[in-house]
């Protein structure tokens, strides 16, 4: 058995198979109304609520008071390399990834406070691009309590939208991860189960701007 | 029932099973919530029926090109770092796997649900050369402990009540024993059975969703977070995709992101979704393997009617819509590929010369449900009766087909259907059990193999007709 052969052979069948077969054209993107700025975010904050996940919106100076009050008494806290210090607050023992942990160090914390890439509202999806405010793909993975840090700015309402804001990321290699509450099964006489492998609960910080006056 | 290949034609198969009341019930109840579920989440965007126009135009713009797809993500993996392998046929592709692991001497491995692992049967031949595959999606767990095969392409258990999963993972569960039947406390120790695995195991093997050619990205959609342990934790990931998954560009992912999870678990968005392109140091396995499978896809592709079938993408929003299924259950259909899809998809794949797959189109009152429900717009009535001609063809001249001319000759003119409906209440005596007939003998108990038959009335309405005229005058 060889590769080669069997590429080969593979790339003949499918080219005898369409020959002459005309690719369509593709219809344009159908769009929903679209929403103002207040709304969209109401909508982020049910679809994400929908999840029976939690949701704040807070200034930006109340953004530590927000993470503490949903660490909920968490104290071993995984933090990514390029989270802004400002959002944590005092007090907690903090598990830096760098050097990279292991396994077990990752298992060993309560709990992962991070920024992401983009979030939609339309779907209450979060998408972390790994930029270093959110870190590689474990450390979402494994606590058992993830709190998200979103800027209200990054919340866009479709799914377009998000797949193409992280275009540039997906370019340069990066890995994705969409999120939309937390981890759940409904494998046992279709009750949902929330919290079987990933993060058990999932919470949610949006961050606003104080206008400047 | 394992792989693709039935054991039994599907009559045979379906009456066991429409003999379960228990099964019928339980299949009743899933596909009836799913089904209204799926209905709100679909309700909610206006433009649902613009968006499987977009899902299904994309989807075959990329199989019209399909050798300059794959040619393309095979590049774009490798130059992330991936390997890629093709693989014409199942033993193929479960060798590829197999020479894998046995470069890493694993003798364990860990699994997120993948059809088309099934679809190779890959579990049987790594326990045969000494590796074992550990399920990690809950239902597909249920399924391995119980040594049972999956019954639904979105929840494989199905068929399995809170009872006998209880009962299942106190007997097999390391260190449980005294679990309640309550759902969150059976997940619960599903996860603390399998978190250790998770964590030091060595190499996992995955399904694919979608793959983009321009980006080299692979995705797997799921719910539980078992997928993203497999994809992110082991040193080594194999991704096992059909030819037919891949698409050309970044943003042609996006239509069936939103297609996907409201037409399968009724959903807005699933709770992850992970993408990665080859290999990103400091981030997940080191070392990834695509395996590009064609195990008769291309035969498939080949066909003008049946292609359309290629673009399925798993929601499984056919099954839950469909009368023959809701009664039947997955197990009927004896293939990995169950319900309407599975009744067009396992036949081509098999090549319609195959006895058994090949009594699958017949699965199906022709209802047209299922190409409503479709997302993207696979018309399987239409496919369905296509091959069902197909079928017919490969038999030639049958006992079925001279007895569908004899019905034909005799129904052509009123005095020879009005002879046969007279010589028939005669004969109908000896078969009439309780008022009704059960079974009819020889080529006509094809009919009542599914059915009851109701008896002739003493009277047909032609004669009813001419006693009236004749007593009136």
């Amino acid at each position: 058995m060889s590769n080669a052969e069997a590429r080969l052979e593979m790339l003949t069948r499918i080219n005898r198979a369409v020959a002459g077969v005309q690719a369509p054209a593709l219809p344009t993107y159908p769009q929903g109304e679209r929403l103002e700025r207040g709304a969209l975010l109401h909508q982020f904050q049910d679809r994400i609520e929908d999840y029976r996940a939690s949701f704040m919106r807070v200034p930006v100076a109340d953004v530590a008071g927000a993470v503490a009050s949903a660490l909920a008494g968490a104290k071993r806290v995984l933090i990514p390399t390029g989270l802004n210090p400002d959002f944590l607050p005092a007090g907690l023992e903090l598990l830096r990834d760098d050097p990279p942990l292991s396994h077990a160090g990752l298992d060993g914390a309560e709990a992962v406070v991070t920024g992401c890439a983009v979030a939609i509202s339309e779907t209450g999806t979060i998408i972390l691009d790994h930029a270093p405010d959110q870190g590689r793909r474990a450390l979402t993975l494994i606590p058992d309590l993830h709190i998200c840090i979103i800027r209200a700015e990054q919340v866009v309402q479709s799914v377009l939208e998000g797949v193409q804001l992280v275009e540039a990321s997906v370019q340069a290699g990066q890995p994705l991860t969409w999120i939309s509450g937390g981890s759940a099964t409904s494998d046992i006489e279709l009750v949902r189960v929330e919290g079987v492998h990933g993060p058990r609960r999932l919470c949610v910080v949006v961050v606003e701007q104080i206008p400047a006056h | 029932m394992s792989g693709l290949h039935p054991s039994k034609p599907f009559p045979e198969a379906a009456r066991d099973k429409v003999n379960q009341p228990q099964l019928r019930a339980n299949l009743r109840k899933v596909t009836h919530t799913i089904r209204e579920k799926r209905l709100r989440a679909v309700g909610e965007l206006p433009h649902w029926e613009e968006l499987r126009l977009l899902g299904e135009a994309t989807k075959d713009a990329s199989l019209a090109n399909l050798s300059d797809r794959l040619l393309q993500l095979e590049a774009s993996v490798k130059a992330r770092g991936g390997q890629v392998h093709w693989a014409r046929d199942a033993a193929e592709a479960r060798e590829i796997v197999v020479r894998i692991a046995q470069a890493h001497q694993v003798d364990e491995l860990i699994k997120v649900k993948s059809i088309t692992s099934d679809e190779i049967e890959l579990n049987a031949t790594l326990q045969e050369r000494g590796i074992h595959a550990i399920e990690t999606d809950l239902a597909e767990l249920i399924v391995q402990l119980s040594h049972d095969t999956p019954s639904h392409i979105l929840v494989p258990a199905i068929h399995r009540n809170r009872a006998e999963i209880q009962a299942l993972f106190n007997r097999e569960l390391p260190g449980e024993g005294g679990l309640s039947d309550s759902p969150a406390e059976l997940a619960g120790a599903a996860r603390r059975y399998l978190r250790h695995k998770f964590l030091t195991t060595k190499m996992a093997v995955s399904g694919v969703n979608f793959a983009v050619a321009e980006t080299g990205t692979v995705c797997v959609v799921e719910s539980e977070g078992n997928g993203r342990m497999c994809l992110t934790l082991p040193e080594v990931l194999v991704s096992i995709m059909g030819i037919e998954k891949v698409l050309e560009r970044w943003e042609d992912l996006s239509v069936f992101m939103e297609l996907l999870p409201r037409s399968s678990t009724a959903e807005r968005m699933n709770p992850y979704t992970s993408f990665w392109s080859g290999v990103t140091p400091g981030d997940g396995p080191q070392e990834f393997h695509l395996i590009l499978l064609d195990n008769g896809r291309t035969e498939v592709l080949a066909d003008a009617t049946g292609r359309q079938t290629l673009r399925c993408i798993r929601c499984s929003a056919c099954l839950n819509v469909c009368p023959v299924y809701e009664r039947t259950g997955g197990h009927a259909y004896g293939s990995v590929y169950p319900g309407p899809i599975g009744a067009i998809l396992t036949p081509q794949l098999l090549g319609m010369q195959d006895k058994n797959a090949n009594t699958l189109p017949g699965a199906s009152s022709l209802c047209g449900a299922c190409f409503d429900a479709c997302p993207v717009r696979i018309n399987i009535p239409q496919v369905l009766i296509y091959l069902r001609g197909e079928v017919t063809a490969e038999k030639g001249v049958t006992a079925e087909a001279l007895a569908m001319k004899t019905v034909g000759y005799a129904m052509s003119s009123g005095w020879r259907f009005e002879g046969a409906l007279k010589l028939a209440r005669v004969g109908q005596g000896p078969l009439v059990k309780g008022g009704e007939i059960t079974s009819l003998p020889g080529l006509l108990g094809g009919w009542t193999q599914s059915r009851d038959l109701k008896t002739l009335p003493p009277q047909s309405f032609r004669e009813w007709w001419k006693e009236r005229e004749r007593d009136s005058e």
